[in-house]
């Protein structure tokens, strides 16, 4: 690393000379460790997945959610520093509490993300604490649609059709290029989204994973942030491993 | 020197003479700047927009509950649409009589609470049942009383107990509370409540009642209600809650709007000056 030894890594707030902000990249290193997380914008709704990884068989099955809910209609997935995360989750709910408690209507998507985008920035402006060792996906439906946004420990934070962060993101991206957002809906989605976390997961084999996906739709789930229900979920397990053989004889046939 | 420093930079009295505090409150009004100092601090002296009974009651496998959709202003009709029963959770219901801006911060209290307890991160099986919700509101109510400043409402609460027995509570705008199978609030405690314990004379009672029976003690309570209470309306709202048939451990939950009161007679009015459009 060209840092090393240039003492500008060590104080956040701090450019060294040629405009970087190490401890901001650092926190990206953080992120890049952790399990790999997923969201899809489709046409009628949002669908959020993550590769939980699980490091000890002491942990109970299915209890420990990662995905969370920020207000009704929107939900969160992150990967890296889990507790910066929830941190992050818990900002997000008071945001949209105040919000609500002042113009009695709920939040709306972008207006949540200008917010949470300027919460997070702070945290690269000050010397006495760090970044947010997490890029969170937050997803959600409002009076003008789905949305989707994912935000770093920059703030950078832009809208996605399809976002992956976390170790295996750039087989997730690629897997998520592939597909059609303008036609695709939730139900499609929550497959696909199961086979691009089984196929991230590839890298990082040796270890276990649970796989948790959670859906906004208005047809699906009138409008609220919810997770799938398990035969769905079961059914999508059940599509990402049996599409993982098949894919390596498609591949043969294409060529 | 004079050392408190709240005179400090101030023309000293000794060599200009007292100030005149009229020069600074120039544009106050003498008058009325006197009355409001001698005034106390007000708060809420009575309601404004108000609705008028809810009435409920248990039967063998749940609650009922109703209430007319009219907001009065005074003894003028102002509003026909007020929906004064509110879905809190899945299984529990608000009935609200009383002021009615009172009755919308109550709903946001309640949307609030429904956010952080069923909303967020829940889980494993702790739903919001209607006993928290009462105890909650409870708590809303007689603070609020305490600090003078009351949310001026009669409230019922129904729902079910954690081992699934019917609830039914009631709560005031002091914090008073109390449960019983048949409740209702108001007018509705003089006229409905001796209607409803017709079909439930004893608490315990409530068990040997069948839905169908509830819901015609509720539809006459409405009627006389209609008749007799000046402020009340012929069109209401009626939330039944109960266990479901195929699966007892799930709850169906039905709220019908727009009902209207049916049967009623006004053949008494025809000799009566005053009722009715023809000059007699």
């Amino acid at each position: 690393m060209t840092s090393i030894g240039t003492g500008y890594d060590l104080s956040n707030s701090v450019f060294s000379p040629d405009g970087r902000n190490f401890q901001v990249e650092y926190a990206m290193k953080a992120v890049e460790n952790g399990g790999t997380s997923i969201g899809l914008k489709c046409k009628d709704g949002i669908v959020l997945a993550v590769e939980k990884i699980i490091n000890s068989k002491l942990l109970v099955p299915g209890k420990n959610k990662r995905i969370q809910t920020i207000d009704r209609h929107i939900g969160v997935v992150y990967s890296g520093l889990l507790p910066d995360g929830r941190h992050f989750v818990n900002r997000g709910r008071d945001e949209a509490q105040s919000f609500k408690s002042i113009y009695k209507t709920p939040i709306s998507v972008p207006h949540l993300m200008d917010r949470l985008g300027i919460y997070v920035q702070n945290y690269t402006c000050y010397n006495s604490v760090r970044p947010f060792g997490v890029v969170s996906i937050v997803g959600g439906i409002d009076d003008n649609g789905p949305h989707l946004y994912m935000i770093e420990p920059s703030g950078t934070c832009w809208g996605y059709s399809g976002a992956a962060t976390g170790k295996g993101r750039q087989t997730a991206k690629s897997e998520l290029e592939k597909l059609n957002y303008e036609e695709l809906t939730v139900r499609e989605a929550v497959k696909a989204a199961a086979k691009i976390i089984h196929q991230a997961h590839e890298d990082n084999k040796d270890k276990d994973y649970e796989l948790e996906i959670s859906w906004i739709s208005l047809d699906e789930t009138k409008g609220r942030h919810e997770f799938i229900p398990d035969d769905l979920l079961e059914e999508a397990k059940k599509y990402a491993e049996e599409e993982d053989d098949e894919d390596e004889d498609d591949e043969e046939m294409e060529s | 020197m004079n050392h408190n420093p709240l005179q400090w930079g101030r023309p000293s009295n000794d060599t200009y003479g007292q100030y005149n505090h009229n020069i600074a409150n120039a544009s106050v009004r003498e008058a009325d700047h006197q009355s409001l100092d001698s005034f106390p601090k007000m708060n809420t002296q009575q309601p404004i927009i108000t609705g008028t009974s809810v009435i409920a009651l248990k039967f063998k496998d749940g609650i009922i509950m109703a209430a007319d959709n009219l907001g009065s202003y005074g003894s003028l009709l102002r509003f026909n649409n007020i929906e004064r029963l509110i879905k809190v959770g899945s299984e529990t219901i608000v009935g609200v009589s009383g002021d009615i801006s009172d009755l919308q911060q109550i709903e946001r209290i309640l949307d609030e609470l429904e956010t952080t307890e069923e909303v967020y991160d829940n889980d494993g099986g702790h739903n919001l049942r209607a006993p928290h919700v009462h105890e909650y509101l409870s708590r809303v109510l007689y603070n609020r009383r305490s600090k003078m400043n009351p949310l001026w409402n009669a409230i019922i609460v129904g729902g079910f107990n954690d081992d699934k027995t019917p609830f039914l509570r009631y709560i005031d705008l002091l914090g008073v509370t109390y449960g019983s199978s048949t409740l209702a609030t108001g007018f509705g405690s003089h006229l409905a409540i001796p209607l409803l314990r017709q079909l439930i004379p004893y608490d315990v009672d409530y068990v040997k009642v069948t839905e169908e029976e509830a819901r015609k003690a509720v539809e006459n309570s409405m009627r006389v209600l209609f008749y007799r209470d000046a402020r009340a309306a012929d069109k209401y709202s009626v939330v039944t809650i109960k266990k479901s048939e195929d699966d007892p451990s799930s709850y169906t939950f039905t709220h019908e709007k727009d009902l209207r009161v049916q049967n009623q007679s006004w053949k008494f009015a025809k000799d009566i000056r005053g009722y009715g459009s023809k000059q007699q």
